[in-house]
């Protein structure tokens, strides 16, 4: 204890440190006098009395210094000296200091800024207890990986298995919600009743639903997602017992869910509701072969792994096939990760996003080391006169540390500024497209992570060239003028770092570039149809009198087409079911003519269907290879017919001529349909991924000879219009004065869908652009130091070059010839490495396409082009201090030292 | 490198409370001079490092100090043992007796023999 007391009183003696000075030198003065006297009364004279009490007392100033460091605490106090210096220092090189802070800065925060993504996104994506253990529940059916479960097969999954704590169901669908106000469109799902529990999510207020609360012929309840009850009921605590009115059926409000369950997979948003599945009346719930659209999602128990999981399933799914053959046969559960139902398809994208950005804090780094490295040689000299005059070498190393430290920090700090922008700007790029976006902030690990770098790589890059120096015999550089010491070693190590920085650079210019071709691509690539112009959005009437009868459900599709064809701007109406191109898909399952039936549905072909009117074609502006397109003339009371693609003609009547051919649709109740015309295939996936889904055949069914489902009155129109984003207003007054009671919604023109589709391509592009202008620009600034340095360094050798008669084009030669020798071993190292890394981008998938689209990962034109900026960067980047050293004034190089 | 310096600054520590709570209050010279005194003038103190010395016992709390005036009417600073610094001296004494008691008993046989 008495140490700490005698700490504590040093410590504070930091304060009191010049008063304590003057004490201890009137002490020692004292001392000194009295011993002088003693000395004087022994007979000594009085030099030789003041010498050997000098002597004895071991030096005046020595003695005091030891006094006074141990009143103080010296290592604090050289710090403060250190501090002091390293700012007075860092305040002389503005520019040095601006140049490495901000480097650091740029390189820290891009890395920190991902690093926040990647800790949010990839780390922790799912936002629920335990998330490990759930599980994404689908039917493996021979044609779908990842199909939908049937309501009877998901009741006897449920009863046999034993791996789950808890296995749910969830489907989606819309509802028209009228009563209170203007008609609405909502979304909602039907759940299980045990849905939230097996995520492990509690209500806000209420409660979830009760077990067996799903089963048919249950009050109906309902309950509301955050978002939804706070916009349509403005957070109300008191409407639990309210009722909802959805498709004229009134549902009691038990509960609501927090608005941040939103859980990426699927898309379950703050908006919707939900409904007990027992609710939903729709054919089929009960029929063992239907697919609905149903996936379930479980809670696997502690400690069972998915294999195990996974097995089980597959023993009750045979079970199952064997009771159930016409249903079930080949129909088992596919078990996934939600993790990586999640993060799966974005995680070796954010991988690579990770590789790019290491390789611009790497450039970065080097920048800092070689502008450290050059600084350090500089004060060669002054390290040297301060060995000579007694400083340890630890104290200058200390020194040293201080000083890159002092650089090092704000660069980190800066950087973590940048970062949290840039997180942000990253984030609102392409919101849907990471999970948690919402949630992406710089945290605490981030923080921590960006400090450390800093600090680790100020540390590293100021005390190596110095701890060098210091370890050299400091006789040497004295005797030379003090920049002018060309240590061999220390001129490789930057060469080496710049040809470092000019490869990395080469490589994320490289990588950038086929980006951007491959969303150039992709912007020339046709879809099949003329997307300019055209607006699509939905349309529901499902609660309507009118429609209650076939017949009235036709005269009013007529109205309703007449209603939009009148709007001022719109040149062309269709109203489709199933599916569109880049939106929902809808199959049909078929056989030929020639063909006997098969038996099973995996004997069957399957195609794509769009159910359309005969404004269809002229909405979208699809070409006519053969044949003819529907008219008004093919309605319920005509034969049926059908039209098909070119990719279906030629895969199934390869060599005959498809027109007049029978096709039998299995869906519509095996009904035959005969093939009037062909169009040209339309993307249906994407603008990039088409070739991938393994259906591309295509048909086309007329809606008056399709039976309406009893799902109600639900369409999704495409309008051919003058103005396509702002038409959509006076649409809805034309919808409100038909009939108010109709609702229409989400509008969104072609284009939009289709930009949509590009958002995470686009995204990458970006990113990778950014960082390759970003590595480049700290390329040129490294390679500019270099050759900066080297001109100051042999500013002396070039000036007697030009006294003896060099002239200053030789000069200029000399130095931009050195430049362009970096440059070019970079480009060389950095093309080597742009291969193997561009190769390996082509293997990456973006959202079920390749990474780089249309374009090869070797295009020559890419590379070339790369190169070619590279090296004009580099000249340029050695052009100012060439023409710096060339226009230096010879005899003044050689006059002054 | 603990032993050598170690030691010494216990033996010096030992010293000057020795020779502070003989003589009572006394200015850091007349310490200095009252322990080679005491040494037989067998030992050639370094005073510079006396000072520092009484600075750390200072700090510790073993001894405490005031400005006064000596002998010869110079202003000088006066330490003197405080019940810490008692404590501090009876202890190490009893140390340093059982050390040399022991290392006495090795030696004496190697003597004897």
């Amino acid at each position: 204890m008495a140490a700490l007391r005698a700490f504590r009183i040093r410590l504070l003696g930091l304060l009191r440190a010049r008063r304590a000075a003057a004490e201890i030198d009137a002490e020692l003065e004292t001392h000194l006098a009295m011993h002088i006297d003693d000395n004087l009364r022994a007979g000594l004279s009085p030099e030789e009395a003041r010498r050997r009490a000098l002597i004895q007392l071991g030096g005046l100033e020595q003695a005091a210094q030891a006094v006074r460091e141990r009143s103080t605490l010296p290592w604090l106090e050289n710090l403060a000296q250190d501090l002091r210096f390293a700012f007075r220092q860092l305040r002389k090189a503005p520019g040095f200091t601006a140049v490495v802070v901000i480097t650091l800065a740029l390189g820290i925060g891009a890395n920190t800024a991902l690093f926040s993504i990647i800790d949010t996104v990839l780390l922790h994506p799912i936002a629920l207890p335990h998330p490990g253990e759930l599980v994404s529940v689908d039917a493996s059916k021979p044609n779908f990986e990842h199909g939908s479960i049937s309501w009877p097969n998901f009741l006897d999954w449920q009863r046999d298995s034993r791996s789950f704590s808890g296995l749910a169901a969830y489907a989606h669908q819309g509802f028209v919600m009228t009563g209170d106000g203007d008609a609405e469109r909502v979304r909602g799902n039907y759940v299980t009743a045990n849905f939230f529990q097996v995520l492990g999510i509690q209500p806000v207020i209420g409660r979830v639903f009760a077990p067996h609360e799903d089963e048919i012929g249950r009050p109906p309840t309902i309950l509301l997602g955050g978002g939804f009850w706070k916009r349509r009921f403005g957070a109300d605590p008191h409407i639990l017992g309210r009722t909802i009115l959805l498709d004229n059926r009134s549902y009691t409000i038990v509960g609501v869910i927090p608005a941040s369950f939103d859980l990426a997979f699927r898309d379950f948003l703050p908006e919707d509701i939900y409904i007990p599945i027992g609710q939903w009346q729709v054919d089929g719930l009960l029929e063992r072969g239907a697919g609905l659209g149903i996936h379930g999602v479980a809670r696997l128990r502690p400690g069972v792994p998915l294999a195990q999981a996974q097995a089980g399933m597959n023993a009750i799914s045979d079970h199952l096939a064997a009771l159930y053959p016409d249903d079930d046969q080949g129909v088992g559960a596919a078990l996934t990760p939600l993790r990586t139902v999640i993060v799966g398809d974005v995680q070796p994208f954010l991988i690579m996003l990770l590789a790019a950005v290491a390789f611009v804090l790497l450039i970065a780094c080097c920048n800092v080391a070689n502008l450290l490295l050059a600084r350090s040689t500089a004060r060669a000299q002054e390290f040297a006169v301060r060995l000579a005059l007694g400083a340890g070498r630890r104290r200058i190393i200390r020194q040293v540390l201080t000083e890159s430290t002092v650089l090092a920090l704000p660069g980190g700090m800066l950087g973590l500024g940048i970062a949290a922008v840039g997180a942000r700007a990253a984030v609102a790029l392409v919101p849907e497209a990471l999970p948690r976006s919402s949630d992406i902030q710089v945290s605490l690990p981030v923080l921590g992570f960006a400090l450390l770098t800093s600090l680790l790589v100020g540390i590293l890059f100021g005390v190596l060239p110095a701890w060098k120096i210091a370890a050299q015999h400091p006789q040497p550089a004295l005797r030379e003028s003090g920049s002018r010491t060309v240590h061999g070693s220390r001129h490789r190590t930057q060469d080496a770092l710049v040809v470092f920085q000019m490869a990395a650079a080469l490589v994320l210019l490289a990588a950038a570039g086929l980006m951007i071709r491959s969303l150039l691509t992709l912007g020339h690539t046709s879809p099949g149809f003329d997307p300019n112009g055209v607006l699509r959005f939905s349309v529901a009437a499902n609660h309507l009198p009118e429609i209650a009868t076939p017949a009235g459900a036709r005269a009013y599709r007529r109205r309703l087409d007449e209603t939009l064809r009148s709007v001022p701007g719109i040149s062309a109406v269709s109203l489709t079911e199933g599916g569109l191109p880049m939106a929902g898909d809808n199959e049909e399952q078929f056989w030929l003519q020639n063909e006997v039936k098969p038996a099973g549905a995996t004997g069957l072909h399957l195609s794509l269907l769009y159910i359309v009117e005969p404004d269809y074609r002229q909405t979208m502006r699809i070409r006519l290879l053969r044949g003819r397109w529907f008219t008004s003339a093919d309605d319920a009371s005509a034969p049926r017919v059908v039209v098909i693609d070119d990719d279906m003609a030629h895969r199934y009547f390869a060599n005959s001529n498809p027109l007049g051919k029978i096709i039998h649709l299995s869906d519509l109740a095996d009904s035959q349909a005969t093939v009037v015309g062909v169009v040209g295939h339309v993307l249906q996936f994407g603008l990039d991924n088409d070739a991938g889904f393994s259906i591309r055949s295509e048909m086309y069914l007329p809606l008056e000879q399709v039976d309406a489902s009893t799902g109600g009155f639900f369409y999704d129109v495409v309008a051919r219009a003058d103005h396509p984003e702002s038409v959509f207003a006076d649409i809805q007054i034309a919808l409100h004065r038909m009939n108010a009671a109709q609702v229409a919604w989400r509008p969104l023109t072609m284009n939009q869908i289709i930009d949509s589709t590009l958002a995470a391509r686009r995204f990458s592009m970006i990113v990778l652009g950014a960082f390759a202008a970003l590595a480049l620009l700290l390329a040129s600034v490294g390679l500019y130091g270099v050759i900066a340095y080297l001109v100051g360094q042999r500013a002396q050798e070039m000036a007697v070059r030009m006294a003896l008669g060099a002239d200053r084009q030789d000069v200029l030669r000399l130095v931009l010839r050195r430049g362009a020798a970096l440059a070019a071993i970079g480009v060389a190292a950095g093309t080597v490495a742009a291969l193997a890394v561009t190769r390996f981008m082509a293997g990456i998938a973006l959202a079920s396409s390749s990474l780089i689209y249309g374009v090869h990962p070797w295009d020559p034109t890419t590379l070339l082009g790369t190169i070619a900026i590279l090296m004009l960067v580099a000249l340029v980047a050695s052009y100012v201090p060439a023409r710096r050293a060339a226009s230096v004034d010879p005899m003044q190089a050689l006059r002054s030292e | 490198m603990t032993g050598k310096t170690d030691v010494w600054q216990g033996t010096l520590a030992l010293m000057v409370l020795k020779t502070l709570e003989t003589m009572g209050p006394q200015h850091g010279y007349g310490i200095a001079r009252r322990i080679e005194q005491t040494s037989g003038d067998r030992l050639a103190l370094n005073y510079g490092t006396l000072y520092p010395m009484l600075l750390k016992l200072e700090q510790e709390g073993a001894i405490a100090s005031e400005w006064g005036v000596s002998d010869n009417n110079r202003r000088a600073k006066f330490y003197r043992l405080t019940r810490v610094g008692r404590r501090q001296l009876d202890r190490a004494t009893e140390d340093w007796e059982q050390t040399t008691a022991i290392v006495a008993r090795f030696l004496a046989p190697a003597r004897e023999a």
